[in-house]
């Protein structure tokens, strides 16, 4: 059965017209249109597909898109800075060498943002529960977590 | 497939006379039909917005943790962390951040999984599920609405809608610990939760252990009798009876005689620390992580 909604993906409205049983990861890649939303296992293990939901990570691939109606959806399209630059995340992923394939990055961006606003200065324990739901399977984690650090260190350094 | 996003109690309930079953972080449900294990019901409700549904309040009656509350914020909550610990404990072990962030505690509870973290403390701290239909409202505890693996005693048209828990004693302290082989994503090997009442002098008065992955349901260890005990001796006892208590099977994680063995070595460390917190120490959320992966001292 068909359900019409409002989709609201990186601060823009996308009317919806599918059937209630379509996933939102489906939905953002197929009928918004943003692939950089991933599809890995399709089994909520991985995190390829994580998407912010009202700020919270969650797992696309196993959540109902027509749940996420009225709700703020964010991806990885939606993360670049005002003026279209990558976003600090991105910029510190690329120096520590934190990125291979790439297939895990765009969870591995938005797992960490929603750590950082909720713990700007993460021990890496903490990064490393932050991280726990998005797995990769080339850089063997070390460098994701320090680019991780050196994002919360130049953010604080900007604030101080 | 018909979805209804519910606005109200009283249209949730009618969908759920009429057939629909109820959804809400989806983690069960969504995952199982995208596994192809389970399809996906032909009628949901979505029951995840409902004011009624996600209240959190504690006073002098003890605590109600409405249905769709979810395991991120139990593992917050500070009358949870302060009081229910051993709850926080376990919903801060379930799956990822993201498991997290959707999944709900009237969700488990529902799902009925023996291997459920949110049970054995739920168990422990006496806690009865609120169930609602068009037709009443009835309190049932969860040693009677846990029949089987995945099988509930609620009837078709019953939506679960809060769960109750009692208020602590004064000198009172729990504990959930988990053997687990990584630290996320994972699902318990076995389990087990504890709840302990201690004296000014710090010795035993009361103790309730329950276990995870050993059995059809949750179970709660029976004729366990801790009352004047040190917590040390307390803590053997329970590793003694939870063995015995344990009709476990063998399945990819572990062994039946493996699971019988360690479920004890949970129990103990379980009844340590629920004990240690009963005495004023503090032991971090989740006990796992605050003491090592397994809980190993």
């Amino acid at each position: 059965m068909n359900h019409d909604y409002v989709l609201n993906v990186n601060g823009i409205d996308y009317p919806i017209s599918t059937d209630s049983s379509r996933n939102l990861l489906g939905v953002i890649r197929s009928d918004v249109g943003l692939t950089g939303t991933k599809e890995g296992c399709d089994d909520s293990e991985c995190g390829a597909c994580m998407v912010l939901l009202d700020g919270q990570p969650i797992n696309s691939c196993s959540y109902l898109a027509a749940q996420a109606a009225g709700r703020a959806v964010t991806t990885i399209e939606g993360m670049v800075d005002d003026d279209g630059d990558l976003a600090l995340l991105q910029r510190t992923l690329l120096e520590e060498g934190g990125v291979q394939c790439g297939f895990c990055t765009p969870g591995m961006v938005l797992s960490a943002r929603a750590l950082l606003d909720r713990t700007p200065n993460p021990t890496e324990e903490e990064i490393r529960i932050g991280l726990s739901g998005n797995l990769c399977r080339c850089t063997g984690y070390a460098k994701i977590v320090a680019a991780v650090a050196r994002a919360a260190e130049q953010t604080t350094e900007d604030a101080m | 497939m018909s979805l209804v996003i519910a606005e109200s109690l009283d249209e949730a309930l009618a969908e759920v006379a009429a057939g629909a079953r109820p959804i809400a972080g989806g983690t069960d449900l969504v995952v199982a039909s995208r596994q192809g294990t389970v399809p996906l019901p032909e009628s949901l409700v979505a029951i995840d917005r409902l004011i009624e549904l996600s209240g959190l309040s504690g006073g002098d009656d003890g605590v109600r943790i409405g249905a769709v509350v979810t395991h991120a914020r139990l593992m917050t909550d500070a009358t949870i962390v302060d009081q229910y610990t051993a709850l926080a404990d376990s919903a801060a072990l379930v799956g990822s951040p993201s498991t997290r962030n959707v999944g709900t505690l009237g969700g488990n509870v529902m799902n009925a999984s023996p291997a459920m973290d949110t049970g054995a403390p739920l168990l422990v701290l006496d806690a009865t599920a609120e169930l609602h239909s068009s037709s009443g409202s009835r309190q049932v505890i969860l040693s009677d609405l846990w029949i089987g693996p995945g099988a509930t005693s609620a009837s078709a048209d019953e939506l679960c809608v809060a769960l109750q828990l009692p208020p602590r004693k004064p000198l009172s302290g729990s504990a959930y610990v988990r053997l687990e082989y990584r630290r996320a994503m994972e699902i318990a090997v076995v389990g087990a939760a504890a709840s302990i009442t201690l004296d000014a002098d710090g010795m035993v008065i009361e103790g309730r252990v329950a276990l995870t992955a050993v059995a059809p349901t949750i179970i709660e260890v029976d004729k366990l009798d801790l009352a004047a005990t040190t917590p040390a001796v307390a803590a053997a006892r329970a590793a003694t009876a939870a063995r015995l208590s344990a009709r476990p099977i063998s399945d990819i994680r572990a062994s039946d005689t493996y699971r019988s063995h360690v479920i004890g070595v949970m129990a103990a460390r379980a009844v340590d620390a629920a004990a240690r917190r009963a005495a004023g120490e503090t032991i971090a959320v989740p006990v796992n992580r605050a003491t090592g992966i397994g809980a190993a001292r």
